[in-house]
């Protein structure tokens, strides 16, 4: 791992949570989608909230792409869901939502997990084929 | 009944979404480092390139079915149980699959890393 995949992963949790959290944004603006009728949710297009987290949003699945091209998805899916916590601390100071005590036990379990896993390798040594010592031959 | 049309709902959103990210880490490691290959080709190289594989696009029509299920699951059962479970549910498979369809080295750092997330999501709803 060096600091520019460190990076991307770090992209990928910001764009992520924060994608999320102004989807609401907008979405509390716009009001509750009528299921009668459904398309009028497509002028919600035109908030400004939206249309932001829509660009973080594109913003995370190209990051997610970057970091699956050079990462096992066993690395990725973790050590990316620290952006479960960007969504929660937003959602206190930016939504002004409560969060519980067993949220911030929920988000300290998250940040052990995303801990423990980025201190191990990101992706699984595979041998070249055409390295590959003849069967019954040891290197 | 409810409930069991709700599970339904939410399996195939955790089995679709898995299969999604399988299909999109395997078509990645394929087309190679994205950051080098913009370096090299550019930025419309690259693009060119991950749009036109078909395995990212099969990846794209799984998670557009795993959207679709999980709006289902939300309208047939409450937020607080369908979110969680589908997300943690989701970590687990795509753990599961990981080591059996891209042979990845899911070592015990992982599995444990991969729980605590789980137990955290469930935590986070409550």
């Amino acid at each position: 791992m060096n600091p520019r995949k460190y990076l991307v992963l770090l992209a990928v949790m910001v764009f992520g949570g924060a994608g999320d959290v102004l989807l609401k944004r907008g979405m509390m603006e716009f009001g509750a989608v009528d299921l009668h009728h459904p398309l009028r949710v497509l002028t919600a297009l035109g908030n400004p909230w939206i249309l932001t987290g829509i660009v973080c949003l594109l913003g995370f699945f190209t990051t997610y792409l970057t970091a699956l091209s050079w990462a096992d998805l066993t690395f990725v899916l973790p050590a990316t869901a620290m952006g479960y916590v960007v969504i929660a601390v937003l959602s206190k100071y930016f939504l002004h939502e409560q969060i519980s005590d067993w949220r911030w036990a929920g988000i300290l379990l998250i940040a052990c997990g995303v801990g423990w896993v980025t201190r191990g390798p990101e992706l699984t040594a595979r041998e070249p084929r055409e390295s590959l010592a003849p069967e019954g031959k040891t290197a | 009944m409810n409930s069991l049309r709700m599970w339904l709902a939410i399996a195939v959103m955790v089995l679709s979404s898995s299969a999604g990210d399988i299909l999109l880490s395997s078509a990645m490691k394929r087309i190679g480092d994205l950051d080098e290959l913009r370096a090299r080709d550019g930025i419309l190289a690259v693009i060119v390139r991950v749009i036109g594989d078909k395995q990212f696009l099969l990846a794209l029509g799984c998670m557009t079915l795993a959207f679709f299920s999980l709006l289902t699951a939300l309208s047939w059962g409450d937020a607080s149980l369908v979110a969680p479970a589908s997300a943690s549910l989701t970590f687990l498979v795509s753990a599961v699959m990981a080591k059996i369809f891209l042979k990845e080295a899911v070592d015990r750092r992982r599995w444990i890393s991969a729980l605590l997330v789980c137990l955290g999501v469930a935590l986070l709803t409550q």
